[in-house]
């Protein structure tokens, strides 16, 4: 018994002692954890904290949105409206691909072409699901919380006025760079400069919080245009009610404000809507008043009175015998539709007599008319600074023959854009003084450039008043209440071999109100194919239409009132 | 020995006993273990909220997954020793015909068969972690110590045999841990140090030849265990974050629900066997130090009673316990900070979890019972 309680009494202490040192090692162990906590916790802290923030911290951008444009008098014509875009990343949705059908519902698009876009940039980090969704529809998408699907906010460009301004204004690809138009030719003063922020992200590159702004994004400057939304207004629906009453392949009508150079309307046919990215083709998107040239026709006739004037050899008195009808220059003979006799100036203009201004053209030296109409614009670009605009076609004086300065003074052989005509017409009007085109809205008027003396620029635009007054060819271009300055066209268009015999282009280019203009107009309705085809009977109702109506818009007074009449107001204004 | 037996009990009664004492004693439990475990497991809810990403529903189920297994501790502890002797073998027969039941029907998860359902879903290899160490100890507590080299090669049977079965599962870790908690039984017996020091030698040619026998596959596995940097997003990515989550937490932590790789779910695992780097980011290593005192305070406390034990039974199975639990608190803490290499192995009373709670509990019960029932024991 004694021997068993020794026994069991040395196997006790024996048991002590191995648990002594088995708490010694256990107390190493504990010691080790420590200085490991230690050497991470303390020493290396800096090192590891950074590399947490490496981990969790994101430099994000700030979607900057882009300017609006509006038109002089801050209606909007374009403005951006945010959308979020949906993409993924298709390595990390690929284990939730089973809850495709769901995504597909939320996007709104078919579950096999989803996955079939998945499965495609597998080896991606990064395909857009869906673009330009409404943020409600985004948030549902989000709300699926599936792994790897992301938002994106973007800007999504929406054209309040549609086709009537689609021209001008233009539109912006899906990455909001700007196309065409005022987008394009002023997309770097539109676009915005995006920001930058430091988001808290998870390990699914979901954004928690933001931490911090770095730099706040620049938005797009905003761009008032010059046109004025009324009379565009006013301007597209004429051309478009002329268009389909003659049946014509195509048109525009340019309004410039004569003191400015200020593009107040311009419209084309055919039109697009900027809205509806189906309708996106040149045919319908260009804009034909600044990138298509034609020949002026009889249109060009008061130019070729100005460089008479100008040249000495007229005066505003002058005339000229266009006996027997006809003229025969080289081997191309000239006709007029009767014989006119001797006739002034102002009855070559308000006849359009052909024999009349080729007589005049053909008695200039051919370096002066080449002067003058190069100086009206003619063969060079307005500076309008719009894409794609044409320069319109002079040949130069030293490569005429005989013929091409006769041919030049009715219109052929040189082609114009309808703008480049309006300016023309906007110099005559502002008494020789020519001025820039602009389609941004000015704050001041800018500097001109003198063209002919005020002398001619005055006698021109008085003859041109005859060319509406009964007996001219322009009658049609009458408007109730103010006198009207202007000039029809009728040419035949060039076509392949030759110029066709039953292809026409109708053109009327005025002034209003006459006694002191202010707006320059030309209207081009090109081949009407009904009944009608004249200048006179096409385009100059069109004229009387629009500016009937924009007149009394801008409140320009009127010039032409009766005596009796303006003699009441002015009783009743005294009183 | 018999009168300093008698003086420790006769001091032991003559301590003024305060209503609380009487209750702890009327309840078989030991004061210093209760509070050592009821300040980690507070600690830990605390931790656990935050890990679980405030997600109150799983947290009040964690809490009622405590409540059962601390009442399973109190029940335990009310079964004296003798008790537990007698039927440990039975125990561990069960424990094994319920081994081999789950590797022929046994429910598959996660590409293991662990699972056993008996109307109650629970692993088998649970009742293993304290019934391998408790049969060892019955083996040995009759027989003189140290044992000699053939009763060795029974503890071995003893020993190898569940393990291996466990490991067959696959459940790897676990059936190292099993086989370590008989080893350390062993150990405590009194194997001369002679033969561990032979065994240890013996180790290093025998890894050495096993590398040898290794396929190439293998032992990159191995090399990259050693050195995560070479594998950053496959083995290395878990423990990379887990020491930048540590790191960046510093002497006083980022503050509580705060850390932003556990918060922002870089950190994998982080309400199980990484909560220990959600404690070190969010804590610091004013928390790291907190826990671990109190895992060292409980495994003294656990070793004192297995030195107090009146049988050698009570002993061993007090001292294997202590020791286990120490083994699996370090194991978990060491791989998290990258000591070594990623075993999937929870940190004991902290991370989320049930089944191994109620054993981890169980276990604390059993050493509650050792040390209440000390004076009832014959001497």
């Amino acid at each position: 018994m004694s021997r068993g309680a020794e026994t069991k009494a040395q196997s006790e202490r024996r048991f002590t002692w191995r648990v002594t040192i088995v708490a010694g090692l256990l107390l190493m162990a504990a010691g080790s954890l420590l200085a490991r906590a230690v050497y991470l916790q303390v020493l290396n802290k800096d090192f590891l904290n950074q590399q947490a923030d490496a981990r969790h911290l994101r430099t994000e951008k700030i979607s900057a949105h882009r300017g609006s444009i509006t038109d002089r008098n801050g209606e909007p014509l374009a403005i951006s409206s945010p959308v979020d875009s949906v993409w993924a990343n298709p390595s990390e949705l690929a284990p939730a691909i089973d809850n495709v059908s769901k995504l597909a519902d939320a996007l709104g698009v078919d579950a096999d072409v989803l996955v079939r876009r998945i499965t495609r940039s597998m080896g991606k980090q990064f395909v857009y699901l869906k673009r330009h969704l409404s943020p409600e529809q985004a948030a549902n998408v989000m709300s699926l919380k599936l792994p790897g699907v992301n938002v994106q906010r973007e800007y999504r460009r929406y054209y309040p006025a549609g086709e009537v301004v689609g021209h001008i204004v233009g539109f912006t690809d899906i990455d909001d760079e700007g196309q065409e138009g005022l987008e394009l030719a002023y997309n770097h003063w539109l676009t915005g400069e995006s920001g930058a922020k430091r988001v808290l992200k998870d390990r699914l590159g979901r954004s928690i919080e933001n931490v911090e702004s770095i730099r706040p994004p620049r938005h797009g400057r905003d761009l008032r245009s010059s046109i004025d939304l009324r009379v565009q207004y006013i301007a597209y629906r004429e051309l478009k009610s002329a268009i389909q009453q003659h049946h014509a392949e195509s048109g525009s009508i340019v309004v410039l404000d004569v003191k400015t150079g200020e593009v107040l309307a311009m419209v084309n046919q055919p039109t697009y809507n900027p809205n509806d990215r189906s309708q996106y083709s040149a045919e319908r998107y260009r804009n034909r008043a600044i990138t298509d040239i034609f020949e002026p026709g009889s249109s060009i006739k008061p130019l070729v009175v100005a460089a008479a004037l100008e040249s000495g050899r007229f005066d505003a008195t002058s005339s000229v015998d266009t006996s027997p009808g006809y003229v025969v220059v080289g081997p191309k003979k000239i006709e007029d539709h009767h014989n006119l006799g001797r006739i002034s100036l102002g009855t070559i203009l308000a006849r359009s007599s052909n024999v009349g201004v080729t007589k005049v053209a053909m008695a200039l030296e051919p370096e002066q008319l080449w002067q003058t109409m190069s100086n009206f614009g003619l063969g060079s670009l307005t500076e309008s600074g719009f894409p794609g605009e044409s320069a319109g076609m002079l040949t130069h004086f030293s490569n005429w023959q005989m013929i091409s300065q006769a041919t030049l003074a009715y219109g052929y052989g040189v082609s114009v854009t309808p703008l480049q005509l309006a300016q023309a017409y906007a110099t005559i009007g502002n008494h020789g003084l020519s001025e820039p085109t602009s389609l941004i809205a000015l704050d001041q008027e800018p500097p001109h450039k003198r063209i002919i003396s005020a002398k001619t620029a005055d006698a021109v635009e008085a003859m041109l008043q005859g060319v509406v007054r009964p007996g001219g060819t322009g009658t049609k271009a009458k408007i109730p209440g103010y006198k009207v300055a202007g000039k029809t066209g009728t040419a035949w268009k060039f076509a392949a071999g030759g110029y066709s015999k039953d292809k026409y282009i109708s053109i009327f280019a005025g002034l209003v109100p006459a006694s002191s203009p202010r707006l320059a107009v030309v209207v081009v309705i090109d081949e009407p194919s009904g009944d009608l085809y004249y200048g006179s009977d096409v385009a100059a109702p069109v004229f009387a239409n629009v500016m009937t109506e924009s007149l009394r818009l801008m409140a320009l007074p009127p010039d032409d009132l009766p005596e009796s009449g303006s003699g009441r107001i002015m009783q009743a204004m005294s009183k | 020995m018999q009168l300093s037996d008698t003086q420790r009990i006769v001091d032991h009664n003559a301590r003024p006993l305060g209503a609380a004492s009487r209750l702890l004693r009327r309840l078989h439990l030991d004061g210093p273990l209760l509070i050592g475990l009821l300040l980690i497991i507070s600690f830990g809810l605390v931790v656990l909220y935050s890990a679980v990403g405030a997600n109150m529903q799983l947290w009040v189920g964690q809490c009622m997954r405590l409540g059962v297994a601390l009442i399973a501790m109190v029940i335990i502890a009310q079964l004296p020793p003798s008790f537990m002797r007698r039927w440990t073998p039975w125990g561990y027969l069960l424990g094994l015909g319920l081994l081999v039941l789950v590797l022929t029907g046994g429910e598959v998860g996660k590409g293991a068969q662990r699972w056993l359902d008996l109307g109650v879903r629970f692993q088998p290899s649970e009742i293993m972690k304290l019934a391998v160490p408790m049969m060892a100890a019955w083996y040995l507590h009759e027989r003189t110590l140290p044992p000699r080299f053939s009763q060795l090669l029974v503890l071995g049977v003893i020993i190898v045999l569940p393990t291996v079965l466990i490991a067959r599962q696959p459940d790897l870790g676990t059936a190292l841990l099993i086989g370590v908690s008989g080893i350390l039984v062993v150990l405590l017996a009194g194997l001369s140090f002679r033969l561990i020091l032979a065994f240890g030698l013996a180790a290093v040619p025998g890894a050495f030849i096993l590398w040898n026998f290794m396929k190439d596959y293998q032992r990159q596995r191995v090399l990259t265990l050693l050195d995560p940097d070479s594998d950053p997003l496959g083995a290395g990515y878990n423990i990379i974050q887990s020491k930048i989550a540590i790191g960046s937490g510093g002497l006083f932590g980022k503050g509580w629900t705060n850390g932003s790789q556990a918060q922002l779910e870089f950190l994998p695992e982080r309400n199980t066997d990484f909560i220990f780097a959600v404690m070190g980011e969010e804590l610091g290593l004013l928390g790291l130090l907190s826990l671990l005192v109190l895992y060292v305070f409980i495994v003294g406390r656990g070793l004192h009673i297995a030195i107090q034990a009146g049988d050698s039974f009570s002993r061993l199975v007090a001292g294997s316990i202590s020791l286990t639990f120490f083994v699996y608190v370090f194991v978990n803490t060491a791989m998290v900070t990258g000591l070594v290499p990623v075993v999937g192995v929870p940190l004991p009373l902290v991370s989320f979890g049930g089944t191994s709670m109620v054993t981890l509990l169980v276990g604390f019960g059993i050493l509650m019972s050792i040390q209440t029932h000390r004076k009832l024991l014959p001497q």
